[in-house]
């Protein structure tokens, strides 16, 4: 098999020539800049070092990706994403909510370079995916939504082929310590289709890993996955973090963004409806409530206290305040005095504030 | 230029091959010997000599390309195919690879399968049959030729099939007729004027002309008309590959 591959390599060096006189006449489909470095065939990835220095950097301290009036028409005249602009910053942990269908897939699909765009402008850490693709691709991991992998293939080779593929040179250290921090180290010699639907997402993970990328995405990393694996990933994901990888993630698991995010975007129907800081958006969009167990059931709200918008809840049993916590005057104090002229007495007080999840349901509803 | 790439690709085909052993060369060397025991023995002994060379090996240069042209197919198809089918194929795309490399890998390797399968016939046929190759040199080239070729036109078919049944159409349906209708078996003299016409219009025909001319000096058309068409192909089956990547054709959206 190897020698195959030597006398295949002899063959590489005709490539070369044959290369050069094909994009010679035709030029180059993806329009690179590398005419300068096209006879310098046999060095790896050297397109991406040249094409730095003609790239324009927008922002380059703070953005690791940068989309700018990003439009994709499918070709059956479905409009999957409208108009987006966003920037996700270095080092950051970055959660793109929203329902099924909006976009989320398409969006992270067309960065990634799987699907072409209609129009508009994606830059990875400086470099256009389109002009620059090399310099852009090497710097992305992508683990997908579906489980596909090669069924027949080993964990060892096929993570290895991965990092092969990204123009990375084989370091079996590296994909050991992957496949450890995976907990994949003992099923390194096991076909990829003996494995567990958990076990498959963790190669999938590996792979994405394989060749040391900056930017990782995790398109639903932990949709059908059981609690100790999704514990497992999100303490590989906050090490990568750590380590200065920015990470991108989808997820349908509120509580998970809410617990590991640092910004969040929300996209529906494939417009870009909010971007904000994770705490930030708690704190402007949560709202608080007030609940007061009463000593009693009553039957309805009296209407001294109709002014406060109150709920009752638990068969009469609970009274429920929805209030603003910024506000200066959030009207506890004078709700408290007028339950107390109204003769309604309690013997316990809870003020929760609203998660995530509801305030997600709430942007959407409120586009809908 | 991606190397890494390129080597992981066409490692990870040739590794399939392994893997495959059976499918991939076992298989067709025995229905190839099939065929030296059933016409070249069997057939043969009593089919007189055509030109000075006995049937037996006359038909030795058409077994190879017959072998030569549907596993090149098979192999370049099935190995692009594969990855689109599972959903594989997003690493490709999401690589920092062109698409030149991508097409030099995969037809490298699915053309390295078919020449180490065509050298692995020629040996099996030397058991049968005596034989002698005349021009070495134009052998290779046209061994070499014909797999390159035929494993583009291979992944070509790989990237337009979506379905497993397209898949095995071309080459069922089109490909193993014209190479039986392509003199594997005869020399296109032995036909009347109007097929010998016909015959013409047959891609194979030249390249099992021009194989068979380099083992025994005999050829149907002039060898030059033959590599001439055979560059001819192979610079289709270029053309019709760049298409397909620069507009993304049953590969991207």
């Amino acid at each position: 098999m190897h020698v195959a591959w030597r006398v295949f390599c002899l063959m590489g060096l005709l490539t070369c020539f044959v290369r050069r006189w094909f994009e010679n006449q035709f030029g180059s489909p993806y329009k690179e800049n590398h005419s300068s470095n096209d006879g310098s065939c046999l060095l790896f990835h050297s397109t991406g070092d040249v094409a730095t220095e003609n790239s324009v950097r927008i922002d380059p301290m703070s953005s690791a990706i940068s989309v700018s009036n990003l439009h994709k028409t499918y070709d059956s005249g479905f409009e999957a994403l409208k108009n987006i602009n966003l920037d996700i910053h270095h080092g950051e942990i970055f959660a793109l909510l929203g329902p099924n269908g909006a976009g989320k897939t398409t969006l992270i699909s067309t960065i990634c370079g799987i699907v072409n765009p209609t129009s508009g402008t994606i830059l990875a850490d400086g470099h256009d995916i389109q002009k620059e693709y090399r310099a852009a691709r090497t710097k992305i991991g992508l683990v997908p939504q579906e489980l596909t992998t090669d069924a027949f293939e080993t964990v060892w080779n096929t993570v290895s082929f991965s990092r092969g593929l990204f123009g990375k040179p084989s370091k079996p250290s590296h994909v050991e310590k992957i496949l450890k921090d995976l907990s994949l180290w003992d099923k390194k010699d096991n076909k990829i289709i003996t494995l567990s639907g958990g076990m498959k997402r963790r190669v999938m993970i590996a792979k994405a890993l394989s060749h040391e990328p900056e930017i990782l995405f995790l398109d639903e990393p932990t949709a059908g996955v059981d609690v100790e694996l999704r514990r497992d990933m999100w303490n590989v994901v906050r090490a990568l973090r750590e380590s200065g990888v920015t990470i991108i993630l989808t997820t349908h698991y509120i509580e998970e963004a809410e617990q590991m995010a640092d910004r969040i975007g929300v996209i529906s129907k494939g417009e870009i409806i909010l971007v904000e800081e994770k705490n930030e958006l708690m704190r402007s969009l949560g709202k608080k409530q007030l609940r007061l167990h009463l000593q009693e059931e009553h039957s309805a709200v009296p209407d001294t206290l109709a002014k406060y918008g109150l709920e009752l809840a638990a068969s009469g049993s609970e009274l429920i305040y929805s209030y603003d916590a910024h506000e200066d005057k959030t009207g506890i104090a004078s709700l408290l005095k007028d339950l107390d002229k109204a003769g309604i007495g309690f013997n316990d007080i809870q003020t929760k504030q609203s998660s995530l999840e509801e305030i997600f349901v709430n942007l959407v509803r409120e586009r809908k | 230029m991606n190397l890494y790439a390129i080597r992981a690709i066409y490692l990870f085909e040739m590794h399939r091959t392994w893997r495959t052993i059976m499918q991939s060369i076992i298989s067709p060397v025995i229905s190839t010997s099939l065929y030296f025991v059933v016409f070249g023995s069997a057939i043969g002994g009593r089919i007189p000599e055509i030109n000075g060379v006995s049937y037996g090996a006359f038909i030795v240069p058409g077994l190879v390309m017959l072998s030569l042209l549907t596993q090149s197919i098979s192999n370049a198809s099935f190995g692009i195919y594969f990855p689109k089918f599972t959903g594989t194929i997003y690493e490709l795309l999401s690589a920092p690879v062109s698409y030149f490399e991508i097409v030099i890998a995969y037809v490298g390797a699915a053309a390295s399968k078919s020449i180490i399968l065509g050298v692995i016939i020629l040996a099996t046929a030397a058991l049968f049959v005596p034989m002698r190759i005349e021009h070495p040199f134009v052998m290779v080239l046209f061994l070499v030729l014909t797999a390159v070729t035929f494993s583009l036109f291979g992944f070509i078919i790989g990237i337009w099939a979506d379905g497993f049944e397209k898949l095995q159409l071309v080459p069922l349906m089109i490909v193993t007729p014209l190479t039986f209708l392509g003199g594997s078996f005869y020399s296109i003299d032995m036909l009347p004027p109007f097929w010998r016409t016909v015959t013409l219009f047959n891609p194979v025909v030249y390249l099992i002309s021009g194989f068979r001319w380099s083992f025994y000096g005999l050829s149907d058309v002039h060898i030059g008309t033959s590599l001439a068409m055979t560059l001819v192909f192979l610079i289709v089956c270029i053309l019709i590959v760049r298409w397909m990547f620069k507009t993304g054709y049953r590969l991207k959206s």
